[in-house]
């Protein structure tokens, strides 16, 4: 489960987690947009280097580097499966462009992980709700969303505890074919997928009976503001915008291979 | 018999949860483990079955080192019923569900069947044969899951949390239930906070706080003993209660049963001249 691991908040006060969310997406969504931009391993290695300050300056180095061991597996298929059709649409030689091309793919993902991984570990699911619902999206959708979000680590450990009970009926979970293995997780899936409805039934009741959607128009209990530092983040993120369109458009971007 | 020397148990998080346990339970005992929230009952039973390998120390389950064996074999001799049996329960009928576990171990088909039917039978659970499990009440889920590990017949049965959510009726059928086991000589682990529960049955009590062991003994003397119990968020029975308040007056103290206490009071009564 280490890959939700890397996506649990945890509170922890520090200038990042304090910034607005609103601003902290447009952020994922600039590193999004500039990974997306450029395909050469310089620049996308530059984005995921400028992130790393402000992995160190919200404290969730740790976690951090559990999201990425997360994504490890992903990272690596995806430089093999680069590096294997280059190898067999260029005449079947490596070339060094070739890994290297290979390599800003990769970076392009893990740059994207990082990004999503430094937002939510620094946006804790009310402040998630509620930048929703300052974005206009109906509370109801909002507040779906914030619930699922916060149930993901509730369900990682009730999937753990129905594959103990199981195991201690005599199942065994890696034994078998591949097709018996998928079929070893039914008792697992099952018991999971009942007990998540019964909660979520359980906890509608629990919701109505505490007056929820009893008026339309709903007051917080804390109202996002802009501050000082969610301005500078905006100036941070039209830094990143303007020279990411600069620099693709008029600056020539060298390879390390070129470099020897 | 299970041994446990000197083991701890730290989960992924760091949080040590058990430090340092030693305890044999011997064939045959029955053995209540009592403690607060958190105090590491459970991550201590889980040990019993090998669904939790010890960080350091040795578990020993018959001789075999947990370590040494997977839970599948381990479980064919310590059977585990977990507290929630939604946790388990997936099949589309009651007959299925307690096969389940025997076709894992590999029983032929007519074995199987027979057992079955030896489990629903015992208890009380046979008209639902062809019911689905998830059809059934609270208590009738829970009496389920227990016949599902009761079928294939462990020598030795951890029962986390067996009272929640039972009425009395369906306590009392638990008592005589455990009892049962006893004089086929089964070793009986049961992790419980229900305190009457305990005093009723008075099985050797293993009291435990913040991952060790604070007290191991009769439970006669453990469930008597106030300090021992404040110690690990504990009241004492009622019945306790009552004669721990009397105490002055001449009647014993350590009561936890209500057949000695109505031979205590009427003793009392008589000696007093009340009764002839």
């Amino acid at each position: 489960m280490s890959v939700f691991d890397g996506l649990r908040f945890r509170k922890v006060h520090s200038p990042i987690h304090n910034l607005d969310p609103r601003i902290k997406f447009v952020y994922v969504i600039a590193i999004f947009v500039a990974a997306i931009i450029f395909y050469q391993i310089i620049p996308l290695l530059i984005l995921f280097l400028i992130q790393i300050p402000f992995v160190l300056l919200a404290r969730v180095q740790r976690q951090w580097l559990r999201s990425l061991r997360g994504a490890a597996f992903l990272a690596t298929f995806i430089f093999v499966v680069n590096v294997a059709t280059t190898f067999f649409t260029s005449g079947y030689h490596f070339t060094a462009p070739n890994i290297e091309n290979a390599a800003a793919m990769t970076m392009r993902f893990v740059v994207l992980v990082e990004s999503f991984s430094v937002f939510f570990l620094t946006t804790s699911p009310d402040h998630l709700g509620l930048a929703l619902e300052e974005s206009r999206v109906p509370y109801e959708f909002a507040f779906a969303f914030t619930t699922a979000v916060r149930f993901v680590p509730v369900l990682a450990e009730e999937a753990q505890t129905i594959m103990d009970a199981q195991k201690a009926r005599g199942l065994e979970l890696e034994k078998g074919g591949i097709l018996k293995r998928i079929r070893n997780y039914v008792p697992v899936l099952i018991p999971l997928i009942v007990s998540a409805i019964r909660r979520s039934l359980e906890l509608a009741e629990a919701m109505e009976s505490r007056a929820w959607g009893a008026t339309k128009k709903r007051t917080n209990l804390y109202a996002l503001k802009l501050h000082k530092g969610d301005y500078a983040l905006v100036a941070i993120i039209v830094g990143i915008l303007i020279a990411t369109v600069y620099i693709r458009l008029y600056v020539p971007i060298p390879t390390i291979a070129s470099f020897f | 018999m299970i041994e446990a020397q000197d083991i701890r148990y730290a989960y992924a998080n760091k949080v040590e949860a058990l430090k340092g346990v030693t305890l044999t339970i011997k064939d045959g005992e029955f053995v209540a483990i009592m403690g607060q929230n958190g105090a590491g009952k459970s991550t201590l039973v889980k040990h019993f079955n090998g669904l939790l390998k010890p960080s350091k120390g040795k578990v020993l389950v018959d001789g075999v080192e947990t370590t040494k064996s997977s839970v599948a074999a381990l479980a064919r001799n310590v059977g585990f019923v977990f507290q929630n049996p939604d946790h388990q329960l997936f099949s589309e009928t009651v007959e299925e569900e307690i096969a389940f576990a025997l076709k894992n171990f590999g029983f032929k088909p007519e074995v199987i069947e027979k057992r079955v039917t030896w489990a629903l039978n015992l208890l009380s659970l046979t008209q639902y044969r062809k019911t689905s499990p998830f059809l059934l009440s609270g208590g009738e889920r829970k009496r389920v899951a227990l016949a599902s590990v009761l079928a294939w017949d462990p020598s030795t049965l951890i029962l986390d949390e067996p009272t929640i959510g039972q009425d009395h009726e369906q306590k009392e059928k638990l008592r005589q239930f455990i009892m049962q086991m006893q004089t086929q000589k089964k070793t009986v682990v049961i992790v419980t906070h229900d305190v009457e529960f305990v005093a009723e049955c008075n099985p050797r009590v293993i009291l435990m706080k913040e991952g060790k062991i604070v007290a191991d003994g009769e439970g006669k003397e453990i469930l008597t003993d106030p300090a021992l119990l404040e110690l690990s968020s504990i009241v004492l029975p009622q019945i306790a209660q009552v004669f721990t308040k009397l105490a002055p007056l001449g009647f014993p103290k350590d009561v936890i049963d209500i057949y000695e206490a109505k031979a205590a009071i009427l003793k009392q009564a008589r000696e007093k001249g009340m009764l002839k």
